[in-house]
């Protein structure tokens, strides 16, 4: 094991794992996160004469200022949701830190029990709160996992200095995103990350299954699914509106147009949401190389444990 | 070339709202060559300066001048002879001349007309593009001759974020994703290969964090 971490643990077993977000608030209030987090927690009791709580995923992603938008710190955000008994996977992005505050926070992070680190280039500052904002990008996202692997494998900092005891075991993330382009360098990119050390990628929200289903064939051709576990990202969604803004307004998304159809002529679209996400779930269950999901309901993140008990995904493992 | 653009002009009013005569000085270089402070630029600027301080019954004189570069001390040396007449000099050369004229002049005030931009050149008529962001250690060798550096919005050096679309970068729909461009570069070269290797994190110690550079040029020293 290169780190103590239940996804580790789940992935490693060949179980198909569940990971959500988990997005920290736009305030100091710890009970932001501890009121979701101890939904998720109780959202399913493991039996027994005293039953326990059981966090209904596998891990929680606490997003690093996505979008921009300035949030409460993703490790702090995490600890909470440690001392409420969900995992974390704490994001950590390009674009605010230089080398030595990154490497001071993943000290920090594991420090404070955080086990999973996913490494990203982080959402340019022109979408967020604070567009005037210098960016920093001193590394970039496959640099960042390269580095985390040398502190956790090597046991050196980035310089090459000793971490001479209590080295981070993070389980170490990163993400892909198949419907950007180059299509064809998407495989390229995600080997080069496996190289540099991702043990999981998390993928772009996944509407275009079809798609989606031809990328995971390059990386299968590429035996890149033996070296890496492989989360489908997906995104409920209460209505047509949120599919058409994305379509529109985000780059690097493949939105089917009957989908859209179908939401928008939907009876109860928040049901249809769920039931989509439900087929999906089960179609991408089965593309070869998938080895589990990642949900990003955003703002409805209420709903992940519905979803994953409607998809037959709860209790979570014992591992 | 370094590419400049002229500052609003009623910026340039307010910052030379206490001066009565001012010399405003172009430079025959970069900027002549982007529009921004060459001769004619001069003499459209002198004039709507004069005519905005009209309007408000000011009588501001100008003497006007462009060297053949403002940042050399050889070519400025000359303007010496007027500055004793002059309360301020608006200078229109990107800010390396501004500098050059408060170093070689430091008895006479140099205020900037421009806004220097960056390096690049003309991919059109009057349309200038960056190109080069000085990092002191150029990469263009393994990216087919495109600088992720300069033109790509989070300067990454292995590959293309999650925002590249269409050949487009997220950050703005006009601009190329210069990884979508090195990617079809360097397959139309048969050099795919140069973007297998992982790129180690850069030193910055060549570009702007390690504070003010210097070039020496042994061979030619006095």
């Amino acid at each position: 094991m290169k780190s103590d971490s239940r996804l580790e643990k789940v992935l490693t077993a060949g179980k198909f794992a569940v990971t959500a977000e988990l997005g920290p608030p736009q305030n100091a209030d710890p009970e932001a996160i501890k009121k979701k987090a101890v939904g998720w927690a109780s959202a399913h009791q493991v039996g027994g004469a005293s039953p326990t709580l059981r966090s209904c995923v596998d891990g929680a992603n606490i997003t690093d200022n996505q979008t921009a938008i300035v949030r409460m710190s993703s490790i702090a955000a995490a600890a909470i949701a440690i001392s409420c008994g969900v995992e974390p996977v704490v994001q950590m992005v390009c674009r605010d830190r230089n080398r030595i505050a990154m490497q001071s926070d993943i000290l920090g992070a594991a420090a404070l029990g955080v086990k999973n680190l996913l490494c990203l280039s982080g959402d340019h500052q022109k979408f967020g709160n604070h567009p005037q904002a210098a960016n920093v990008f001193d590394i970039d996202s496959v640099q960042l996992i390269a580095m985390v692997k040398k502190m956790r494998d090597e046991k050196r900092f980035l310089c090459g200095d000793p971490i001479k005891e209590h080295e981070p075991r993070l389980f170490i993330g990163a993400v892909e995103n198949p419907f950007a382009d180059p299509f064809e360098y998407r495989v390229l990119r995600l080997a080069k990350k496996v190289e540099a050390g991702a043990d999981f990628i998390q993928t772009q929200c996944v509407f275009d299954v079809e798609k989606f289903a031809r990328w995971m064939g390059l990386v299968v051709a590429e035996g890149l699914h033996k070296k890496v576990h492989i989360l489908a990202g997906l995104t409920p969604v209460r209505s047509h509106k949120a599919l058409v803004y994305m379509k529109n307004e985000v780059a690097g998304m493949s939105i089917p147009d009957e989908l859209i159809k179908r939401m928008e002529s939907a009876g109860e679209p928040k049901e249809e949401g769920v039931k989509i996400c439900l087929e999906m779930i089960e179609q991408v269950r089965n593309i070869e190389g998938v080895a589990g999901i990642h949900l990003m309901p955003i703002g409805w993140e209420s709903i992940t444990p519905v979803i994953l008990e409607r998809a037959g995904l709860l209790p979570r493992p014992e591992v | 070339m370094i590419v400049a653009d002229r500052k609003p002009l009623e910026e340039i009013l307010n910052s030379i709202k206490d001066y009565k005569k001012i010399m405003l000085a172009g430079c025959g270089g970069c900027v002549t060559i982007c529009f921004s402070g060459g001769a004619k630029a001069v003499e459209l600027l002198a004039s709507q300066i004069k005519m905005a301080g009209k309007k408000e019954g000011r009588d501001i004189e100008i003497v006007e001048c462009t060297p053949e570069r403002q940042c050399e001390y050889e070519f400025i040396d000359e303007l010496k002879k007027d500055l004793g007449s002059v309360d301020a000099v608006l200078s229109i050369a990107c800010g390396v001349g501004v500098q050059a004229m408060s170093q070689r002049h430091p008895d006479t005030i140099t205020i900037p007309g421009l806004n220097t931009k960056f390096m690049g050149y003309p991919i059109e008529h009057a349309l200038w593009d960056e190109r080069c962001a000085g990092c002191g250690d150029c990469v263009l060798e393994w990216t087919g001759g495109i600088c992720p550096i300069a033109r790509c919005a989070k300067k990454l050096l292995n590959g293309p974020c999650g925002g590249s679309a269409n050949g487009k970068c997220e950050v703005d729909k006009d601009t190329d994703c210069a990884w979508q461009l090195i990617y079809d570069r360097l397959k139309k070269l048969g050099k795919l290969d140069n973007l297998k290797k992982i790129r180690e994190p850069k030193d910055w110690r060549m570009s702007t964090n390690a504070g003010q550079r210097r070039i020496k040029f042994e061979e030619a020293m006095l």
